[in-house]
């Protein structure tokens, strides 16, 4: 445990630093980030690289992860709800695009896409309406109940497939526009091999990198809207209907409005991460919609610190990535799954990286205890 | 329709006998919530292990079928006493481990609930990685029959073989629907009287009410929630009994469906009423055989889910109305 | 202090001869299954005016503000506001027709800054969407610079200026109230309900209390306040209506009131200065 907080304070005082750089600095930094980001895949990193998967399907999964995480974060850690049947949007958004990329039409994938998050928003409102009025354990057993409902739903029709699922789902459109060789390490050192390349952006079958570049750049767009929205009266809105709800009201704030608010925007992200995977897998069935993904989806926000968008980021790599990296020991995953969130819960309720508002009060707290214990030099 | 009115009978019947599993599995929810506001979401695992230890306890025995009266007597007895030790051990360590930590902290609630689905999780994983363990200290072929098949369903040899003993109109009741009845049944009343009647449940009652009081009042409220969890782990191991004798068949999953299905019932009852929890799993079996006969049987799971939500919409505090604080002594 | 922006008031002449009733309670019953909070509860507020609400503990005064406010539905008889009666309407719907109040046991966004609280409050009459804050149209600049503003001048008023980025929860127990109160004003209220403000407030502080109501008043609000400090009440309120269990027992000039032999009943055993 002092290992990861003493890296954790070396990265924060970093990132302090970083803060404190002039501008045009800080925008060099950030491009060179998401360059970096970028290349990841073909970078080829040897200890990150997983040994057993494509890595680029790695990033992939991770990168809807992350995605689904900062929709759930609108839903968990901005407005305060409990929801374990997230992945019931997921599926929602996935199926609209096998549905009417193959099933029962053949539209191209992207105008699917569209098509997809709206019926998932719609999804949230009709789930969120009846059930938004109730307490916090029970609204989370609720929604878990609409997951399963969704996911047996899904097995029991036939016009969507039944539990075979739909396979021949459209892919997103393909442009060529340039390719990037990969760097192979096997000789120790890295070497640039131009007979691995990756071609931005075609979506084809074996490589999977297109697929994780789109996915974040959807990322991108999302956290720009997202933070636009948190220092805005929605965000406000959010936050003190969570402190108080009833307090809320009183001071004039549609408090139910918002709440169902947040639940659609869930949706509507959680359905676009859906209808990207459609697109990657090219087939989907109900086994791609366990419970277990919406309580590894929920564990990704209040692992990373549910309310804090980098956080959660953090959190769904971390859900995403090592069972991923270490898939050597599958069998285990579930169990060592259940015992990480049995002692996050214990350890670090707050999460890897908690919202300001914890962080201020914890240090509120430690301010107050200097006070009262007349260690503090000034008051 | 038709298959409804055809079989009716032999459905509500089995109905009741289902629904007497949950109504004993819902008591454990019940009263967890009662007293501490918490949805124990690991005790389908209490379950679980119950189902395990008594079918293991059989096998040791040698139980089968066909045999003479007072060996199944014997067997059964054997059964409820292991299944109510075990689920009873699991709900205290449970208690202990997952949930006093954070009750100390203060802990909100989405955080019990993470620790909740956590050790729900864990336990499930460690009963269908048996053999796998078992294989650490080189013991999976010696104890081959019972952790082999771990993420299977596993049968329970059969030492009652359901007879008929009357009849009501066209279904045959047997002796294994009786006994799951009244059993159920009895273990209810005890636990009424328990609750009502001695100091200890006196004391669950206070602190399902008013924590604070309580204690003001010399209640020692981490004993009196140890003993919530340990009689609806008692519960639970009784009821896990019935499950094996009912249907023959466990796995280290079946505690996940039944568990839903069993908090359903007590939410359907109101939740913190241990009457309701009663009623809510008579009404849950009932609903569920009923429903699966109109709609089909593919759908039966979606009933359970399906009626959780209408409660919780139009009559959220159950048919008897949630208080296990107001139960009149 | 500085004053409030003149146009952020309401549009009221506090100079008018020709009182309007901002509020009336009429005749207002609330029964709680077998008990009875409020019995036939009927007064009137005056625009421009501060009333004054008092009562020995559990009279009913807080019960009386949720009414008003929508936190409860009365049981019969009706609360109008400007005329018309609240109905059934949504408590956010209540505090949107000009109607604000603040709690007794304080009840601040306590994580949130001095500045963020404020901005809630003003929030209560943007129109502004999720869209538009999504793309940064102009109504959603307009309003959140705006409502910045407003926020910063209304903590000036009530002398939090300088706290305006301390979170709600840090700040001592006298500014907590006071950002209450800034909170309150913030939704734009045409009456504005302060349920027991001077709470563990001293003299000093009691007493600035009071230029800071009649300051409030002198803006255009009309206040309607609850108190148990007798020497607050007869310094600062106009009007005062007594209850007792839930019914009304006197109502008048606070010289009058505290003459009244059924109030002095009422608060026999209880010190008149009681802080």
């Amino acid at each position: 445990m002092n290992v990861f907080s003493t890296t954790l304070e070396r990265t924060k005082a970093l990132l302090e630093r970083a803060k404190g750089m002039p501008k045009p600095a800080k925008i060099a930094i950030w491009a060179l980030f998401v360059v970096f980001l970028f290349a990841l895949p073909v970078l080829n990193i040897p200890v990150i690289t997983t040994p057993d998967s494509d890595f680029g399907g790695v990033l992939f999964t991770v990168t809807t992860y992350v995605l689904v995480a900062l929709g759930l974060n609108i839903v968990v850690g901005y407005a305060g709800l409990l929801d374990l049947g997230y992945v019931a949007f997921y599926a929602v958004g996935a199926y609209t695009v096998g549905v009417l990329g193959s099933a029962h039409a053949h539209l191209p994938w992207l105008m699917t896409v569209p098509i997809a998050v709206v019926a998932a928003l719609v999804a949230g409102v009709i789930i969120g309406a009846p059930t938004l009025r109730l307490r916090g354990d029970y609204l989370a057993i609720v929604t878990l109940g609409f997951g399963e409902i969704v996911r047996i739903t899904l097995i029991n029709s036939s016009w969507l497939g039944g539990a075979s699922g739909i396979t021949e789902v459209p892919r997103p459109p393909s442009l060529t526009v340039f390719s990037v060789p990969h760097l192979d390490w096997s000789s120790g050192s890295p070497i640039v091999d131009l007979g691995n390349t990756t071609t931005f952006l075609k979506f084809g079958i074996t490589d999977q990198i297109p697929y994780y570049w789109l996915a974040l750049m959807v990322i991108f767009v999302v956290i720009f809207f997202d933070k636009r929205i948190k220092d805005s009266r929605v965000g406000r809105a959010w936050e003190a209907t969570r402190e108080d709800e009833d307090a809320a009201e009183l001071m004039g704030v549609p408090t139910f409005r918002f709440k169902l608010l947040a639940f659609a925007m869930g949706a509507f992200i959680g359905g676009l991460s859906g209808a990207l995977f459609a697109g990657k897998q090219g087939f989907i069935s109900p086994d791609s919609f366990p419970l277990l993904l919406s309580i590894l989806f929920v564990a990704a926000v209040v692992v990373g610190g549910a309310g804090n968008r980098k956080g959660i980021i953090l959190g769904a790599i971390v859900v995403a990535y090592f069972p991923e990296r270490f898939r050597e020991f599958q069998e285990w995953r579930v169990l060592v799954f259940g015992l990480a969130l049995m002692m996050l819960a214990i350890f670090r309720p707050q999460g890897l990286i908690p919202p300001r508002r914890t962080v201020r009060a914890k240090q509120a707290d430690q301010k107050l205890e200097a006070l009262e214990e007349g260690t503090a030099s000034d008051a | 329709m038709q298959y409804l009115i055809d079989n009716f009978f032999s459905l509500t019947v089995t109905g009741i006998t289902l629904g007497a599993v949950y109504a004993l599995v819902a008591l454990g929810y019940t009263l967890v919530y009662g007293v501490l506001r918490l949805i124990n979401f690991a005790h389908s695992e209490v379950f679980m292990y119950g189902t395990f230890t008594a079918m293991w306890s059989v096998m040791l025995l040698g139980g089968h079928s066909g045999a003479s009266i007072p060996a199944v007597i014997g067997w059964i007895v054997v059964m409820f006493l292991v299944a109510m030790v075990t689920s009873g051990l699991v709900a205290v360590g449970l208690e202990r481990i997952a949930y006093r930590p954070l009750r100390k902290r203060n802990a909100p609630p989405l955080i019990s609930l993470i620790s909740a689905i956590g050790a729900s999780f864990a336990l499930s994983e460690l009963m269908g990685l048996r053999d796998k363990l078992a294989g650490f200290f080189g013991l999976d072929r010696k104890l081959g029959a019972y952790v082999g098949q771990a993420r299977n369903n596993v049968a329970v040899p059969e030492i009652l073989t359901p007879q008929p003993v009357f009849t009501i109109v066209d279904y045959q009741v047997t002796n294994v629907d009786i006994l799951v009845v009244v059993g159920a049944i009895l273990m209810m009343i005890v636990l009424d009287q328990f609750v009502r009647r001695s100091r200890l449940g006196r004391g669950i009652r206070a602190v399902a009410q008013d924590p604070e009081a309580a204690a003001l009042m010399g209640v020692n409220r981490d004993r009196v929630i140890q003993v919530t969890f340990l009689v609806g782990g008692i519960m639970a191991g009784a009821a896990a009994v019935f499950y094996l004798l009912r249907i023959g068949i466990t796995r280290y999953d079946a505690g996940f469906l039944l568990g839903v299905k069993a908090f359903t019932a007590a939410v359907l009852g109101g939740i913190g009423n241990l009457r309701g929890a009663l009623i809510g799993g008579f009404v849950l079996g009932l609903a569920e055989n009923y429903g699966s006969a109109l709609i089909g049987t593919q759908w039966k799971d979606v009933v359970a889910f399906l009626l959780l939500i209408v409660i919780l919409l139009f009559r959220p505090t159950g048919l008897l109305g949630e208080s296990l604080g107001r139960t009149r002594a | 202090m500085p004053d409030i922006t003149d146009s952020r008031t309401p549009e009221v002449d506090p100079t008018q001869s020709v009182r309007t009733r901002i509020l009336e309670v009429d005749n207002v019953t609330l029964r709680f299954g077998g008990v009875v909070a409020l019995d036939q509860v009927s007064f009137h507020i005056n625009e421009g005016e501060i009333l004054g609400l008092i009562g020995p503990n559990g009279a009913g005064k807080t019960t009386c503000f949720n009414v008003m406010t929508g936190v409860y539905q009365a049981t019969s008889g009706v609360v109008r506001f400007q005329g018309s009666p609240l109905g059934k309407r949504k408590r956010f719907k209540i505090t949107q027709l000009g109607i604000a109040r603040t709690f007794q046991n304080i009840r601040l966004f306590a994580n949130m800054t001095a500045l963020e609280n404020v901005m809630v409050g003003s929030d209560a009459h943007h129109s502004a969407g999720v869209l538009s804050a999504m793309f940064g149209l102009p109504r959603h600049r307009e309003e959140e610079s705006d409502g910045r503003d407003r926020a910063h001048e209304l903590l000036d008023f009530m002398g939090l200026g300088k706290k305006a980025n301390e979170l709600a929860r840090n700040l001592p127990y006298g500014d907590q109230r006071r950002l209450e109160i800034a909170r309150a004003l913030a939704t734009g209220p045409k009456l504005l309900c302060l349920d027991e403000p001077a709470a563990g407030f001293n003299p000093a502080e009691k007493a600035k209390l009071m230029e800071l109501i009649r300051k409030i008043r002198d803006q255009g609000y009309t206040v309607l306040l609850i108190e148990h400090d007798m020497k607050l009440v007869m310094g600062v309120t106009d009007r005062v209506v007594v209850l007792e269990f839930g019914r009304k027992i006197a109502e008048g000039l606070p010289a009058e009131v505290r003459e009244n032999p059924a109030v002095i009943a009422a608060y026999l055993g209880v010190d008149e200065d009681a802080s």
